[in-house]
This record gives C-alpha cells, sequence and structure tokens, in this order.
C-alpha cells in the first residue's frame, strides 16, 4: 500500500514533523537567548537569590530588612499572595453566596438590585476597579493630621486604616490557639453529633457545643492568663500614628477589589447551582414543614454543589491569579517583588520562570483538593 | 405567560402598573417592608451620589473652581477627554481616530445579525479593516504619516482586542482539535499548552513578552512592544478560546462524525464541512464571553506601560495642574468600558436565546 494512504503511518510522519518543528523552534530559542545573556553578561541559574535585595518591602508578614536577600524578599511576597488569596476567596465566597441567593429572591427591588451589581461589577477590567479603589482611599481619604474618625480610636487616613489592636501577652497565642482548636473540634463534633442523631432517632441542639467549644473554652484559658485586657489605641505621632493596628491602603483596595469582582462572578454560579435544583425538591421540604431559609440550607445549597463545585474552584483560581494585579497599585505580593528582582538583577527568565511555576502549584493543588472534595460528594448521592 | 400579558394589557395603564406593583414589591406584609426599606436605602445612597455626579458639580474652569465646589470635577474631563480616548495622537489629525472609531463601530453593528454571516460580510471586513489601517497610519495617498507609537486610548484597546480575537479563534480551534483528536504527541502539546496558559496569570506572559521575548530572538532582530504584547494576548486568549471551542465539539452527536466519515471526507473536509460549522455554532455564546475578557484583560497593558484607555487614563491623572481628580477619570473609563461589554453581554444573551430556540424546533 502506498504510503500516504496508511493511516497509521501517515500519523506518525505528521507527529514526527511537529515533534520536530516544535524542537527546533524551542531550540533556537534556547540558542538565541544564550548568545544574548553570554553578550549581555547575565549569568542564568538561581544563584542571585542569596543575594542582597536592597529593596524595602512595605507589608510583612516576618521580620524582613532591605539588606535581606533576594529568596527572603520572595517569601514574602509569596505569603502576601496567600494572604489575600485566602481572606480574599473565603469572603468572596459568602458575599457571592449571599447574592447570588438574593438575586432569586422573589422581590423585584432585591433581585433587581443584585442584578445590577452583577452587570455593573463583571462588565469593569479589574484593573481599572482596583485603581478606582486605591484612589478612592488615597485621593478621596484625608491626610493623616485630619485623620477621619468613623469610631472611637478608628482612623482612616490616605496612609491606610489604623484601629486599636490588642496588647502583647503571653497568654493571646494560648487563646488563638484554644480557639482555633474549639472551630476544629466543633466542626468534627457536630458532624459526628449529627450521625448520633440519626441513629438515636432524638435531635439535639448543636448551639450549646459551639458555645462551649468556641467561646467559653479560649476564655477559661483568658481567665487562666491573668485576664489582660490592654487596648494599643493608635495615636498621631509626628508624621503617622503610632501603635495599634494598621490596613495599608493597597491590601484594602487589592482585597476589596478582588472580592467584589469574584463576588459577581461566584453570585451567578450560585445562581445557576440553585436553579439547577429540580423544583420537586423545594416542594418536598415546604411539605416536610421547612421554612424556604432551612429549605435552602439544609436541602437545596447541598445538592447545587455538585454543579457548583466545578466552575467555583476556577474562580477561586481566578482570584489567586487576579491578585498578580497587586502590582498596579503597588502591593508587595509575589509578582510585585519578583518584577522588582527582575528589574534589578536582569534575571528575567528565572522572574518570569518563577511566577509560572506558583500559580502553575497554586492551579495543580486547588484542582487536585476540588476534584477530591467533589468526588466525596458525589459519594454521597445515589445515582 | 401569553395569556398572562394579553390579559393584563387590554386593562387600563394604571391598573398595569399597580397589579405588576401587587405582585412584585408587596406580595406579602414581609415583602412589603423589604421593599419599602430597599427603596429608602437605594435613595439615601443615591441622593447625595447624584448630588456629587450632576448637581454640585463643575462643568467649566479649572482646577481651583472644581476644588471650591464640592461636586464631581466634569471640567477636569472635558479637559483631558481627547486625551484619554486617543492618546498622544496629533492633536490637528483626530478626525482620522474619531472615524475610524465610528466606521469599526457601526460597520460591528451592522454585522452583528446572524443573516448577514457570510463570505462577502468577510471580505467587507478585510475592506473596512485595510481603510481603517490607511486612515490611523496615513503616509500614502498624501495623508500625513502618524507613527503607530503615536496611537493610543481607546483605538488601541480595539485594536489589541480585534486582532486579539482575530489570532485566537483560529488557534484556538486548532488547539481544540488537536486536543479531542486521537494523534497522542500532538494531544500531549495542545494539553500542555492549554493547562501551562490557564494555570498562570496574564500578567506573567506580558512580563513573558516584554523582558524575555527580546532574549529570545536573534541578534539585532527586535519587534515593538506593542507587538509583542498583542502576541501575549494571542497566546493567553488562544488557550480560552481553545476550551470553549471543545466544549462545542464535545457536544456534537458521535453520529455526525460517522456519518462524515460514511460520506468518504477525509479528515479536514470533515472537520471544516460538517463538525466545525455546528460545533461553533453551539459555542457562540460563550465565545462572545470570551471576547468580552479579553477586551477587560487588554487593560493589563498597563502594567508594561502601553498606552491603551485605561493608561491613557492614568497618564491625563498625572497632570500637576489637576492632582486629584481621579475617581471622576476613572468612572469616565469605566462608563466606556462598561458600554462595550454590557452591549457584548446581551448580544450574547439574544445569541443565546434565538439558537437554543433553534435548536429545540
Amino acid at each position: 500500500m502506498n504510503f500516504w494512504y496508511d493511516p497509521k503511518k501517515r500519523a506518525i510522519f505528521f507527529q514526527a514533523f511537529i515533534l520536530f518543528i516544535v524542537a527546533s523552534v524551542v531550540g533556537v530559542l534556547i540558542y538565541n537567548t544564550q548568545q544574548n545573556l553570554s553578550s549581555q553578561n547575565i549569568a542564568t541559574g538561581f544563584g542571585f537569590l542569596s543575594q542582597e535585595a536592597g529593596f524595602q518591602i512595605s507589608e510583612t508578614m516576618f521580620t524582613y530588612w532591605s539588606d535581606d536577600t533576594y529568596f527572603k524578599a520572595l517569601q514574602l511576597g509569596f505569603l502576601n499572595t496567600l494572604k489575600v488569596g485566602v481572606i480574599g476567596n473565603v469572603l468572596a465566597i459568602i458575599l457571592g453566596i449571599i447574592i447570588g441567593v438574593l438575586r432569586l429572591s422573589p422581590n423585584w427591588t432585591i433581585s433587581k438590585l443584585c442584578q445590577s451589581y452583577i452587570e455593573m461589577v463583571r462588565n469593569i477590567p479589574l484593573l481599572l476597579q482596583l485603581l478606582f479603589w486605591y484612589a478612592l482611599f488615597t485621593d478621596i481619604l484625608p491626610g493623616v493630621k485630619e485623620a477621619f474618625s468613623p469610631g472611637s480610636n478608628i482612623y482612616l487616613t490616605q496612609r491606610g486604616f489604623f484601629f486599636p489592636a490588642l496588647v502583647d501577652h503571653m497568654i493571646w497565642p494560648w487563646v488563638k490557639g484554644v480557639f482555633i482548636l474549639g472551630v476544629l473540634g466543633f466542626f468534627f463534633f457536630s458532624k459526628w453529633l449529627a450521625n448520633y442523631s440519626l441513629k438515636k432517632g432524638k435531635s439535639y441542639k448543636q448551639w450549646p457545643y459551639a458555645i462551649g467549644l468556641v467561646i467559653i473554652l479560649p476564655s477559661i484559658v483568658w481567665l487562666i492568663g491573668g485576664a489582660p485586657f490592654e487596648w494599643a489605641i493608635p495615636v498621631l505621632g509626628r508624621f503617622n500614628f503610632e501603635g495599634g493596628s494598621e490596613l495599608s491602603p493597597e491590601f484594602a483596595a487589592l482585597l476589596i477589589g478582588l472580592v467584589v469582582y469574584t463576588s459577581a462572578f461566584n453570585a451567578e454560579i450560585i445562581r445557576a447551582g440553585i436553579l439547577s435544583v429540580d423544583k420537586g425538591q423545594w416542594e418536598a421540604a415546604s411539605s416536610l414543614g421547612l421554612n424556604k431559609v432551612q429549605a435552602l440550607r439544609h436541602i437545596i445549597l447541598p445538592q447545587s454543589q455538585r454543579v457548583v463545585i466545578p466552575p467555583l474552584t476556577s474562580q477561586i483560581l481566578n482570584l489567586i491569579k487576579n491578585s498578580s494585579l497587586a502590582v498596579g497599585i503597588g502591593y508587595p505580593d509575589f509578582v510585585a517583588v519578583a518584577n522588582t528582582t527582575m528589574n534589578q538583577t536582569g534575571q528575567a527568565i528565572e522572574g518570569v520562570m518563577m511566577i509560572m511555576m506558583v500559580y502553575l502549584s497554586f492551579s495543580l493543588l486547588s484542582s487536585v483538593f476540588m476534584n477530591m472534595y467533589h468526588k466525596r460528594i458525589q459519594m454521597q448521592t445515589r445515582s | 405567560m401569553d395569556d398572562y400579558n394579553r390579559d393584563i394589557s387590554t386593562q387600563a395603564p394604571l391598573q398595569n402598573v399597580a397589579q405588576w406593583m401587587k405582585k412584585n414589591l408587596f406580595a406579602t406584609p414581609l415583602n412589603t417592608i423589604i421593599s419599602l426599606s430597599v427603596i429608602c436605602l437605594l435613595l439615601s445612597a443615591l441622593g447625595p451620589f447624584i448630588q456629587w455626579l450632576f448637581i454640585d458639580s463643575t462643568w467649566e474652569g479649572n482646577a481651583s473652581d472644581c476644588r471650591e465646589a464640592s461636586g464631581a470635577c466634569w471640567a477636569f474631563i472635558r479637559e483631558k477627554y481627547q486625551f484619554i480616548l486617543f492618546g498622544f495622537y496629533p492633536r490637528d489629525l483626530l478626525w482620522r481616530p474619531i472615524l475610524s472609531l465610528i466606521l469599526f463601530i457601526s460597520f460591528i453593528w451592522w454585522s452583528k445579525e446572524p443573516k448577514r454571516w457570510n463570505r462577502r460580510l468577510l471580505w467587507r471586513w478585510v475592506k473596512l479593516i485595510l481603510l481603517i489601517a490607511l486612515l490611523m497610519r496615513g503616509g500614502v495617498l498624501g495623508i500625513e504619516y502618524v507613527s503607530v507609537d503615536q496611537w493610543g486610548g481607546l483605538p488601541l484597546t480595539l485594536l489589541l482586542s480585534f486582532f486579539g480575537l482575530l489570532f485566537s479563534y483560529p488557534l484556538g480551534i486548532l488547539l481544540a482539535l488537536s486536543r479531542t483528536g486521537d494523534l497522542p504527541l500532538i494531544r500531549f502539546l495542545s494539553v500542555t499548552y492549554i493547562e501551562l496558559i490557564r494555570g498562570v496569570p496574564m500578567i506573567s506572559l506580558l512580563f513573558m513578552a516584554s523582558v524575555m521575548f527580546p532574549l529570545f530572538m536573534p541578534d539585532g532582530v527586535s519587534f515593538p512592544k506593542l507587538l509583542r504584547a498583542q502576541l501575549a494576548i494571542i497566546m493567553f486568549m488562544s488557550a480560552y478560546m481553545a476550551e470553549v471551542v471543545r466544549g462545542g465539539l464535545m457536544a456534537i452527536d458521535r453520529g455526525q462524525y460517522e456519518a462524515a466519515d460514511a460520506l468518504g471526507l477525509n479528515y479536514w473536509q470533515k472537520q471544516i464541512k460538517v463538525i466545525l460549522p455546528q460545533a461553533l455554532k453551539i459555542v457562540i455564546p460563550p465565545t462572545v464571553n470570551t471576547t468580552i475578557g479579553m477586551f477587560k484583560d487588554t487593560s493589563l497593558v498597563v502594567i508594561i506601560a502601553l498606552s491603551d484607555l485605561l493608561m491613557t487614563t492614568k497618564t491625563a491623572l498625572k497632570d500637576a495642574s489637576w492632582l486629584g481628580f481621579s475617581v471622576e477619570a476613572y468612572l469616565f473609563a469605566a462608563v466606556i468600558y462598561f458600554v462595550f461589554c454590557f452591549s457584548m453581554s446581551r448580544y450574547s444573551n439574544r445569541l443565546e436565546e434565538e439558537f437554543s430556540f433553534g435548536v429545540k424546533s
């Protein structure tokens, strides 16, 4: 048989041809890059990471000086990305659920209000929204001397938001730890309690345990530690407020911008999820005597998860990827720090590679987790 | 639904309104309370906003007039709107980008009807693009030459989006075909490309275009930054387009492939004549949505300092005699972006309804 008329041989030939083209393009690019790098005297490799960074970072989660290494600076940037990603996603999902549910309200004013919010937010570029929030915080808010104070000892200024913080005491870390353990403990306990009440055929109240584990237990630890209750109040110093806690306008603008933008997309996902649940489920719930809120919480939302989780995963990732726009308003996230590093050292390839690797690993990690979660949800349902 | 409409349309108009309000606003006591409180809340929030927007605002004058007034400073926009819309394009030649914009937008409007989608439309588009290029760039027929470096504002944003769509769409189709095809190596390459691009933020691609790309080129060869940014946008969008198209390919019934095979069509005949026309039609609404996303994402070229609409807005704000009116300027830019994106999303909804109707009947 003629070579060209055998599909198998033709497929092999075609693939070999494509492989050859891809390989040669990559080869030429690598060759060019090597030539260019050697003519510009740029060393390849990640040796530069241990050099002195020499630039300041405004938001640090651990102590950092400008004579620390690039590696440490990049770690800080990574933590800042993680911080805005975690807080932002939690808030965006909560807000998304609220707006998505209200969007389906039978009340015309509420559903139209939510619809306008969604349409307005989705049709304006995120970067523009971030710049807008940032401008709002830095242009419209007064200077430090004329700080605007919406409540006692809370100050909103161009340089950031200042509010009282608890003075350090050796017992606070313990209280925090017990609080987190209490929340986790309640989470598992409530699951066990739900099973137990199913077995006994009797319903048990959950909220006393919640109060006990989450509020009373940490309070006991706090009392044992001597019940410290001293607030550090922000005081106007010579140039800026001192003491207390501070929220920078960059972080506030980035967080609000990302949450507002992503929540609009999340709301549409939640809405589609709720609509995907059969109408009979609402009717069945109400014939069991559940009111609308109970039906939504116990019957509808759990079933909508199957439709909601896949697109929600990509929105979670989108928020993390979009947090890279921080570079546009000067919040030192990973991309911003890597960008400064690239500009200072000229290590463009390594810089871009690091950025890509970090976000790719986020993507891989969360898709692994979400797939696991998705599988678990689907196992619970009969099919 | 029809019966209901006919029912109320025969009644007096005032009664219609009352009936509608009773059904949607005041159905139950709780609903009445909610409606009234939402309306009150809206009025109390919108009132000061409208006051700021229109009543207390300054429409003429300079920066100090604006600072005296408590409202918005539209005098600033009056002063800067030419720059925001058209960037550094020579002031006395502004009729050229304006005419181009009008031609471009009215032609998009004209070709939005599915019934006009044919080969002749394609040729008209080619002619239009050549005409616009001639208008914008000049240099022949006695039209004064304007370098691409001076283009900016809205034309640049539209240019990046238009060519982004023009190239990422066919590339996306190729990638989707490779991903769903049965050549393992090609499939592997395409999956790797799509997932790699979709896993990273667009900024990293723009950085790649602005700092890494020059290193890839042999000595002495260099591309302007605009072209490199355009390449990055195309690379980025084609991965997303590929996933949209793949959705369409997956929705095509197996029987269509078998029928095409039975007719003895080869691979490309099968795809071009049978599969793609159906698959692409199904995914027109998500394609428009991806296009909206791309239109918004062109604003990221601000990060590598290309003077698109957002960048000219930012540059206008740097004028030392007009400091502190950023909210007005960003609102102005936001309205422009909103008009484009919102009309596209309405259009996508309309197509979705039309096409889903077609499928059902």
